[in-house]
């Protein structure tokens, strides 16, 4: 039952989307397929190596800054723009993670936030290149991408190729180091594994990712806006990620669907969306600590090891 | 092989090792003992990178690496062992040490081909070398701990070193296992002509298989030399071997 | 343009000491409960918060009482810590034993329920707190004015800061604290109740919290965000001073205080951001922060 590909599937039933008809489910579904780039991103962080980042924002924020200024002011089009996001995400986290990874556990995560609220201080007060508070608004759709439909379907074809490319990554004998990195940092060492190096990888990888995602986001937001790096940016992808299964490959995503699902239930009853996020971030902490996925797997796991003792 | 001279190492105002001098030749296989607290361990941790020394400089095999990372070291061909059991417990024996292939070999950046069957053989061949071969697919951090200890000594292999630094192998095994295993490391030793340092508390282990013996006590070699001329001397006797032997 | 006015410049000092006393009640709180159960205790901005708003309650309850202010802190800080210690007891106990990050997602969680919990107990508008008489009125400094009851802020933290020295330095609890810090399976060894001594120290955290919140009310407005405003800031302190440093979070709630204070005259375009780029620098430089020790793994 687990050899079936699962993502691909996804992948087929999401592309089944549109058909419903309904522009809200649209909506909310390139709201998913976006943060769950931005999950799975972080989670190569955070469950393959066992970096927390308290910072990912940055990233995001500077790829959908990028993306669109590069649209907006200097007409290049959108895929070289979306790029240009990742690839200055990527330089950033170089940046910044070049010092984030000579710290250790709490200093790190600190470290990253630090960076991230930088990031997002600038985008406020910078008034002449990113609007300042009030962002930069009117972002287009580009003219290829002219409906939500097409927008949705080269969402999916870009998070799909991203997911598949880190899915690969992963599964690589680059991601079995991060692995050994996140069990026993000082025995990777000791069997040869230039720690530092690695970290600094993941985390400039990690960076693209989230970047596009980022450029992916504001484009589909029309807008961007300094918020897109403030902390609350951060802490809500790395809810989504432990609320999927920060352990498993497409955890995070299902997580992002998950949240992203909820908060648009909860906050068309009421206000107190927060309350709810609480109390079910609380359950999951003391029920399901392998996330959602998690959870899935060890039931599908327990139930494949019943019918091979049976058998 | 391996010169240490003059290492010093204080923790704090705690000085842990002082003015230690080694000398390993190629092929050798060579003891450190002592009693607890003796500075053993911190010993090891300056020649392996652990630790950076406060004095002194260590050689191996001409290059000077005192105070470089571990993870240069080991590729110069140190590996070590580690006194409490240290491996990836959440990983299967197997993965445990296909990882240190990989490591070795450098390929960690490889990113697209999966990693999944790589080094099969290689990985299945050492398994036996150290006795694991019918423990490939177990999670690593369940086994026993012999067994344990025989995967510690494993990921040390796997990156094929000139030196093999073992911090008490046989620590917290039985009579039966302890001789299994020191059959084990000898035999490795002989057929891959490493170079062996380790050190002990068992004595008859040590007695048995090291053709030079260094004795430290508090921070400072008390006594060097063949396991005879150790087990004679005075000040060896009164610190450590305690009543007549 | 010239210098500025040297008084308006003591002001500027003064009112960066005031804000660093509050700091270091919380940052001291979050520090302690650090290095004791090792926990980061993301909902302590929460509890500051909820002790504000009690201690408007119990004014507002008390009406023409003598004294209401002073029963406000002392009813506040309590409850705060009643509370505390009820969350350490009942909820956060059994996340002991997991991963560090669960721990700090668990008060993460508690901030979004306390917050949003303030809000239907006390609604989403401005409250305020009217000062002790006895401490109304300001004094002349050179030829300004501060505050009085802010000068007693000024003065009432050094004094807690002696007291915490005094009680962790020269009593046994403090020793049991202190070496709990240390290492925590040897204490357990030793036959001291660990469990007893979370609570208790949780709910010491709590208290200084919810004390802070109550003193605070006549300075600040009481509402929605100061828990978030108050434990980034603090956070920043005891990272900066070093986690689990006494000392370490005087010193940087004194630091962060002043960075505050002036940072907003010297570029207040950028007053945003100074804390976080005095983070990072320090942290750049002291990865362990100012004074903090190494963490184990």
């Amino acid at each position: 039952m687990q050899r079936l590909p699962w993502g691909l599937l996804a992948l087929v039933a999401a592309g089944l989307l549109p058909l419903a008809g309904s522009r809200f489910y649209l909506y909310l579904g390139t709201d998913i397929a976006i943060m769950a780039l931005f999950a799975v991103s972080l989670n190569l962080l955070l469950g393959y190596t066992g970096l927390v980042s308290f910072g990912q924002a940055a990233y995001f924020g500077i790829g959908a800054y990028t993306c669109a200024l590069l649209m907006m002011r200097a007409a290049v089009p959108f895929v070289p723009s979306l790029l240009a996001g990742g690839l200055l995400g990527a330089a950033a986290a170089l940046l910044f993670g070049y010092f984030c990874i000579r710290l250790t556990q709490i200093y790190f995560a600190m470290l990253t936030l630090a960076f991230a609220q930088i990031v997002w201080a600038a985008a406020f007060k910078w008034n002449s290149l990113t609007g300042g508070d009030t962002g930069l608004t009117g972002v287009p759709f580009p003219a290829f991408l002219d409906s939500p439909v097409r927008f949705y379907y080269f969402a999916l074809v870009v998070v799909g190729l991203s997911l598949a490319l880190l899915r690969r990554l992963v599964g690589s004998p680059f991601g079995r180091m991060l692995v050994i990195i996140r069990e026993n940092p000082e025995r990777a060492e000791f069997i040869g594994v230039d720690v530092r190096r690695y970290e600094l990888a993941a985390f400039v990888i990690a960076g693209f990712f989230s970047g596009i995602a980022g450029g992916m986001f504001g484009v589909f937001n029309h807008g961007v806006f300094p918020d897109f790096s403030y902390w609350t940016k951060s802490a809500e992808v790395l809810i989504m990620t432990i609320l999927g299964g920060m352990y498993t490959f497409f955890g995070p995503a299902v997580g992002a669907g998950i949240l992203l699902s909820l908060n648009m239930l909860v906050t068309s009853y009421t206000e107190y969306w927060p309350l709810v996020l609480g109390l079910i971030l609380a359950a999951l902490l003391f029920l399901f600590p392998g996330g959602v996925l998690g959870f899935v797997e060890a039931r599908l796991l327990r139930r494949h090891h019943q019918e091979a003792r049976d058998a | 092989m391996l010169e240490v001279r003059g290492i010093r190492k204080v923790f704090d105002g705690f000085v842990a090792v002082d003015g230690v001098n080694v000398t390993v030749a190629r092929g050798d296989i060579c003891a450190i003992i002592g009693p607890n607290g003796a500075g053993k361990t911190t010993l090891f941790n300056c020649i392996t990178g652990h630790l950076v020394p406060d004095g002194g400089e260590v050689r191996f095999k001409g290059q000077d690496i005192a105070g470089r990372p571990a993870h240069e070291i080991c590729r110069q061909g140190i590996a070590r062992s580690f006194q409490r059991i240290n491996i990836f417990p959440r990983l299967t024996v197997f993965e445990n040490v296909q990882a240190a292939l990989i490591s070795h070999r450098r390929r960690g950046r490889e990113l697209f081909r999966p990693v999944v069957g790589l080094y099969q053989e290689e990985t299945l061949a050492l398994l036996d070398q150290v006795g694991l071969a019918g423990e490939a697919e177990a999670i690593s951090g369940t086994l026993s701990y012999g067994y344990q200890k025989q995967l510690e000594l494993g990921l040390a292999l796997a990156s094929q070193p000139d030196l093999l630094l073992l911090d008490e192998p046989t620590a917290g095994m039985s009579i039966k296992e302890t001789r299994q295993t020191i059959a084990l490391i000898e035999r490795i030793a002989r057929q891959g002509a490493l170079t062996l340092l380790f050190t002990e508390h068992d004595m008859d282990v040590v007695f048995s298989i090291a053709q030079r013996i260094t004795v430290m006590h508090q921070g400072r070699i008390i006594a060097e030399g063949s396991p005879d001329h150790v087990r004679n001397d005075a000040e060896v006797r009164r610190v450590y071997l305690g009543k007549a032997q | 343009m010239g210098l500025p006015d040297p008084s308006f410049l003591v002001i500027q000092f003064l009112s960066g000491l005031t804000a660093a006393m509050f700091l270091f009640l919380i940052a001291s709180g979050l520090s302690l409960i650090f290095g004791v159960l090792g926990v980061l205790n993301f909902a302590h901005g929460s509890l500051y918060m909820l002790g504000a708003y009690l201690a408007y309650g119990v004014v507002a309850w008390l009406t023409n009482a003598p004294g209401k202010f002073w029963l406000a802190v002392l009813g506040a800080s309590v409850g705060v810590a009643l509370i505390g210690g009820i969350i350490e007891r009942t909820l956060l106990r059994r996340l002991y034993g997991r991963e560090a990050l669960y721990q700090l997602l668990f008060t993460y969680a508690l901030v979004l329920i306390i917050s949003d919990a303030a809000k239907l107990l006390w609604g989403t508008g401005q409250l305020s707190v009217s000062r002790p008489a006895v401490l109304g009125g300001s004094v002349p400094v050179f030829d300004q004015v501060f505050p009085r009851y802010n000068i007693f802020l000024i003065i009432l933290g050094p004094v807690i800061a002696l007291l915490f020295w005094f009680v962790l330095h020269r009593t046994r609890v403090g020793r049991i604290i202190r070496a709990a810090a240390l290492d925590r399976e040897m204490l357990g060894a030793l036959g001291v109740n660990v469990n007893r001594l979370y609570t208790a120290v949780f709910v010491i955290g709590a208290w200084l919290a919810g004390l802070g919140g109550a003193l605070v009310t006549p300075v600040v407005t009481i509402v929605p965000g100061m828990d978030v405003e108050v434990i980034v800031n603090a956070f920043i302190v005891v990272v900066i001073g070093g986690l689990g440093s006494f000392w370490g979070a005087l010193l940087g709630a004194l630091a962060l205080g002043q960075v505050m204070s002036f940072g907003i005259l010297i570029l207040p375009r950028f007053s945003l951001v100074f804390v976080y780029v005095l983070m990072a620098v320090v942290l750049v430089m002291r990865p362990w922060g100012l004074l903090g020790r190494p963490l184990g793994r």
